[in-house]
């Protein structure tokens, strides 16, 4: 159930995504040694404006991408379609980008 | 149900991508709401990352650093397989996407302990 | 193992509502196709056995029933080279409705040829000079390489996403309007590509590869179904191929 508008959003939203994940996994390797703090986490993210943006935007194209994804899978296994797939991918987007951007303001605003 | 038209490489890359997806997308909202503890409650996040660090905790975050590493590759893959000039060599394409995803989860294990 | 010189066959005997495997024994032969199994048991053993073939040479793409599991032109599918221990079990195609026993209903699969923009459109009439096409121009190279198909639907019973997706056109006919498009001669290229573009359109294939995988001429609907997505990505930000 992906027309080309959708297969668009999840390709264009993949390739943002992409770079992303890649200095996302870095900062995982690194920042895993020694062991995590919320206060090790602040102090890296808070106030800075470069991972505002960063995980702004990852947060807003994961949301898309998980969204169509989840789309797809719940149409190919229930059969789900129409108004209710759409409900259902705005809603799981609606959700995700909301939980998302909290968790990014929380981490970074001061 | 495991069929005789679908044992080939390329299948089970299309298989692996669904389940780190689904599995992405499952955990997505559980990694934002933890992060969110951060401002507001910032012990039961400490008392978390604790508890992430158990041996069995930290073995169950490599495998979702393959998820998400194996879907990066994998993507990887069909963006190439979509957009560059068409390769025949997809079966090793795929095959060296599950081994970056094995040497990242690796290295981040590693790193880890 | 059946007897010495004997094969056991399980042949579909019902159609899409009900049904149930029937054991034959067929004498094995030293060149022997999966076909000339079903002819032997419909003049020998069961008259009214309905099945399809035509040419029996791998040209008229009728002949396609799923055997041990797997989709294959069963008129050039040897026995012995997917008989395990002199044990067949041969079922209708896939995703398709059953008319009866190894019969199925191909209206399904050729009415997605036609929502696909499957159609050829003339730009000149009988009356006008042949047009000049440059067999190693990009592409003609493009189309050549899927106008060998015979439809034979083997690509749509092995396509899980067919399976799973009623709307979804499927392998051969995107490999169809992917031909068109490269097509100079197609005086409805735009046509196809927004035919191809809706809800059941290419952009639900995931590239598990299953009907290249399967496909008894070695194309590639893979590799056409990819160019279709990147045709139509690059054309909704204006850009032609």
């Amino acid at each position: 159930m992906l027309d080309l508008r959708l297969y668009i959003a999840q390709r264009l939203s993949a390739m943002v995504m992409a770079p992303l994940m890649v200095v996302h996994i870095v900062v995982m390797i690194i920042a895993v040694q020694g062991g995590l703090s919320a206060a090790e986490i602040l102090s890296r993210t808070q106030g800075s404006v470069f991972w505002f943006l960063f995980y702004g935007l990852f947060v807003a194209a994961a949301s898309l991408h998980a969204a169509i994804g989840l789309r797809v899978i719940v149409h190919e296994v229930t059969g789900l379609r129409g108004a209710g797939l759409t409900v259902l991918t705005w809603a799981v987007f609606g959700v995700f980008f909301f939980m998302g951007a909290r968790a990014v303001t929380a981490v970074t605003m001061l | 149900m495991m069929r005789p038209h679908r044992n080939h490489p390329l299948w089970f890359a299309f298989v692996l991508h669904r389940v780190s997806g689904l599995a992405l997308a499952l955990f997505l909202p559980v990694h934002f709401y933890m992060l969110a503890l951060a401002l507001r409650a910032p012990e039961r996040l400490d008392g978390f990352l604790r508890w992430a660090e158990l041996p069995l905790v930290r073995l169950a975050e490599g495998g979702l650093v393959f998820l998400l590493a194996v879907h990066l590759f994998g993507g990887l893959r069909l963006l190439a397989l979509e957009f560059l000039p068409f390769s025949p060599r997809q079966k090793a394409l795929a095959a060296g996407a599950v081994s970056a995803a094995v040497l990242v989860s690796g290295l981040f294990l590693l790193s880890a302990v | 193992m059946a007897d010495n010189g004997q094969l056991e066959v399980s042949v579909w005997r019902g159609d899409s509502g009900s049904g149930r495997f029937e054991s034959f024994r067929v004498p094995a032969e030293d060149n022997q196709t999966v076909l000339d199994v079903v002819s032997w048991i419909q003049q020998n053993l069961a008259g009214d056995l309905a099945y399809r073939f035509a040419c029996r040479v791998g040209m008229c793409g009728s002949c396609a029933m799923t055997v041990n599991g797997t989709p294959r032109w069963t008129c050039r599918t040897h026995v012995k080279k997917v008989a395990r221990n002199n044990r067949l079990t041969i079922a209708p195609l896939a995703n398709l409705p059953v008319i009866r026993d190894l019969a199925t209903d191909m209206d399904p699969f050729f009415a997605r040829w036609i929502g696909a923009g499957g159609r050829f459109v003339p730009q000149r009439t009988r009356d006008d000079p042949v047009a000049p096409v440059r067999p190693d121009s990009p592409g003609r190279q493009a189309a050549d390489a899927g106008i060998e198909c015979i439809n034979c639907g083997v690509c749509h019973a092995a396509c899980d996403t067919v399976a799973a997706s009623p709307d979804y056109l499927g392998p051969a006919p995107l490999q169809r309007a992917w031909t068109l498009v490269n097509d100079e001669r197609h005086g409805a290229r735009g046509a196809v590509l927004a035919a191809v573009s809706g809800a059941g359109g290419c952009h639900n294939c995931h590239s598990m590869g299953n009907c290249t995988a399967h496909c008894p001429k070695e194309l590639d609907p893979l590799r056409a179904i990819a160019g279709l997505k990147r045709a139509t990505f690059l054309g909704a930000f204006g850009k032609e191929i």
